[in-house]
């Protein structure tokens, strides 16, 4: 009997993961240290204002329909925000913000809820507004390769979209099918091609954004070059909300490579890893378009929880390559013979190659999967580091035994081509006395080493409080003063990056 | 120990979306990234297991198609199957051929080679003919075990566990057969960097289906390769009134 197993189901994967219920966070107000600012709250006078503006479908209100706005992704934050608002254009988030101003209210925009610093999460009753009905894209150019679309669209469509016109958005992240353009601006988001194609202060050519006090702010000037006057889009890019809504954005996208080769290699330590990378920066840098690692426990997480599988067997270290570029024959001899010395110099122990999309797709879900298997691992406390490549693993090994057994996990991956690791520590439960215990310990040992604290994530919620430690006291009056001058009355985003 | 002959065909990877061609005489395949079918690649690992147990001498992977079917077997090599046999059909005649073409190639080359099982994939997932593994045991006259989602092996019969409608049904059945592989019944490997460089030196042989005397002259005709419709597009609508005065106006109640 012929069953209709065609593609779809293939795509679908053989895997049906595990579902775990979750109990509810307790909210940040409780779990954290943190004190409500100076607002007024949400009352029936507002509402009907809102209504007028947005109508009763546009408005959610209730309790049940809020929680998924409220709860954070990782399931660690929890705002008590009343109202989410849904504005479709550019005018209504404009009176929403103008309105909001002059009633002192606060807001929290918020585009996918992807975020890993709670910098999308309300941490008191702040007013919500979501742009995910902001989705529609406004224009391809498709000869200069100018995509122009509202904050809200998700990322993974954009990219199918350009796809079909043989274009690539040049951000490519885990979170691709939830995530919104508006909010990958907002925070300035890295993610896995920042080796080629660079991050979004370089992609994006032109935005719009809504100021506190919904002035309208007009940077779709898409050009590659342009230095009329200060470059002022650019405090939007990476401010995570606290400057301005960002309601459009034009991006520059490249065309779509044609070919792909994906290898996921075994390597015996992280001294043989970075003499892969060095060798593959050598060999093939032009089509290099990721190099990511993934060490043993991380492995272990993702394969144990999610019921994936290595490709290869257990190594102690993994190293996950993508080449992209024009010419097939071409990319598929450098790649082999970059694989071939590295076997042969013992670089590498064992791996895989693979030109086919399909498999290429199955080994990308090893790295991209690892942050959905947290939830499975107890509290992870997260950490997105920079660091200077000498030092990458180091932080891992001094947390490890920094942790000893007050941890069971102590982990790291990441783009070793960016110099970024995700650096996680899983614990039983969360325990405020845990997290002073670990932090800022691991803040100091990253300063130690010349790193970053935040290299993609943004300082958000969760660590506004450090900023000291990465800026100088200048750069932070500066940075208030332009807050100060922005958003006089704080509505925007309070409670994240400047605190 | 069994000799095992397994069928690879090459199709277009199933994470490409697949585009029609403008004049409607099939999809679009240059430039698109084509893999082996993913039912083949099943069949592929199968065998080898069976390799690996002892319980097979040799595999021999079959693929028909032009030049880049080349790509397939080596992907099969890599895997761990011995050697290759490539038969070479291109241009119009690789368009119009059939199951019922492919059917007559394996079974001569079954001959040819002496093997005593023959394991494909249940369907290509581009024409999704279903049709290969029958018409190979009709051509033989052997037992064929078709959608086999486990198989054991014995002395000299194989039992077959297969996906039916509402459950599974187990068969057995005496060697040499025809065997194809469902969807649960392995999951294939990544061929590893070693064993793709062995694959390099592994034998392909080449040759037509002329050369085994079998006629690929086209059975059918394409008339025409449409697109699915378009599915239309919902509409929210207010209230339980609107949705009742909808279901009206469509004479739905």
């Amino acid at each position: 009997m012929l069953k209709n197993v065609s593609r779809a189901l293939l795509r679908e994967g053989r895997k049906v993961y595990k579902h775990k219920l979750h109990s509810k966070p307790n909210f940040t107000k409780n779990n954290y240290d943190v004190v409500r600012g100076n607002y007024n709250y949400v009352e029936e006078e507002h509402l009907n204002y809102f209504r007028s503006l947005l109508g009763e479908s546009r408005i959610f209100t209730d309790l049940s329909d809020l929680e998924k706005y409220n709860v954070d992704w990782n399931r660690y934050l929890r705002g008590a925000s009343q109202i989410v608002l849904k504005p479709k254009t550019t005018e209504e988030v404009s009176k929403i913000l103008t309105f909001c101003n002059h009633h002192r209210l606060a807001v929290s925009p918020q585009g996918g809820h992807t975020g890993m610093v709670g910098g999308a999460t309300p941490v008191f009753d702040e007013v919500i507004i979501s742009t995910e009905l902001m989705n529609e894209i406004i224009s391809l150019d498709e000869k200069a390769g100018i995509l122009t679309c509202l904050a809200g669209c998700v990322l993974q469509n954009l990219d199918e979209y350009l796809a079909e016109r043989n274009l690539i958005f040049p951000l490519d992240l885990g979170a691709k099918g939830s995530c919104q353009i508006g909010g990958n601006v907002s925070t300035n988001a890295g993610g896995l091609r920042v080796l080629k194609y660079g991050n979004l202060h370089g992609n994006v050519l032109g935005l719009e954004a809504v100021q506190a006090n919904g002035v309208v702010l007009d940077f779709l000037t898409c050009h590659k070059k342009d230095n009329t006057g200060y470059h002022l889009k650019h405090l939007f890019i990476g401010s995570e909300g606290t400057l301005g809504v960002v309601t459009k954005v034009a991006v520059q996208c490249k065309l779509r490579p044609k070919s792909l080769h994906v290898a996921f290699l075994g390597l015996q330590s992280f001294d043989k890893v970075l003499q892969t990378f060095y060798k593959a920066k050598q060999d093939m840098d032009e089509i290099l378009t990721a190099f990511e690692v993934i060490d043993a426990p991380s492995m272990d997480l993702v394969t144990s929880k999610l019921e994936l599988e290595s490709p290869i067997g257990d190594y102690p270290f993994y190293v996950l390559i993508e080449t992209t570029g024009s010419n097939e024959e071409h990319d598929e001899e450098k790649v082999n013979q970059f694989l071939e010395s590295c076997l042969k110099k013992h670089h590498i122990l064992n791996g895989t190659v693979t030109g086919e999309i399909s498999k290429a797709r199955g080994i990308w879900q090893l790295r991209e999967k690892i942050p959905e298997a947290f939830k499975y691992d107890g509290y992870v406390f997260m950490y997105d580091i920079s660091l200077p490549l000498d030092h990458y693993y180091k932080l891992v090994d001094d947390m490890r035994e920094y942790m000893g057994d007050k941890s069971h996990r102590v982990y790291g991956f990441g783009h070793i081509g960016d110099g970024n690791i995700h650096l996680q520590i899983s614990v039983k439960e969360f325990s405020p006395e845990m997290k002073s215990f670990i932090e800022p310990y691991i803040f100091h040992q990253t300063k130690k080493y010349n790193g970053s604290i935040s290299a993609e994530h943004g300082m958000g919620f969760l660590k506004a409080k450090y900023l000291h430690m990465m800026k100088t006291p200048e750069t932070i009056n500066l940075m208030k003063n332009v807050k100060q001058m922005m958003d006089p009355n704080g509505i925007l985003n309070p409670y994240k990056v400047l605190v | 120990m069994a000799r095992v002959l397994v069928g690879v065909k090459r199709v277009i990877d199933y994470a490409v979306k697949i585009r029609v061609k403008p004049d409607k005489t099939g999809v679009v395949t240059d430039g698109v990234k084509h893999s082996m079918n993913p039912f083949d690649e099943i069949a592929v690992e199968e065998a080898v297991r069976m390799k690996e147990k002892k319980l097979a001498s040799e595999i021999i992977a079959v693929s028909c198609g032009p030049t880049q079917a080349q790509d397939v077997i080596r992907t099969a090599l890599a895997m761990g199957v011995d050697k290759g046999i490539h038969v070479e059909v291109s241009g119009a005649e690789y368009e119009t051929l059939q199951p019922i073409h492919v059917s007559k190639i394996l079974a001569k080359l079954t001959e040819k080679e002496k093997a005593d099982m023959i394991i494909v994939g249940k369907q290509a997932i581009d024409d999704d003919s279903n049709q290969t593994a029958q018409m190979t045991a009709a051509a033989l006259d052997w037992p064929q075990a078709t959608f086999a989602s486990k198989i054991e092996n014995g002395d000299k019969e194989i039992t077959v566990t297969r996906e039916v409608d509402g459950g599974l049904e187990t068969i057995k059945c005496k060697l040499p057969a025809v065997i194809s592989a469902d969807l649960r019944l392995n999951e294939p490997r990544y061929a590893t960097l070693p064993n793709i460089m062995k694959a390099k030196k592994k034998p392909i042989t080449k040759m037509t289906p002329k050369d085994l005397g079998v006629d690929v002259s086209p059975r059918i005709t394409v008339v025409s390769v449409e697109d699915p419709p378009v599915r239309q597009a919902g509409a929210i609508l207010p209230d339980v009134d609107a949705l009742v005065g909808k279901l009206k106006e469509g004479g739905h109640i």
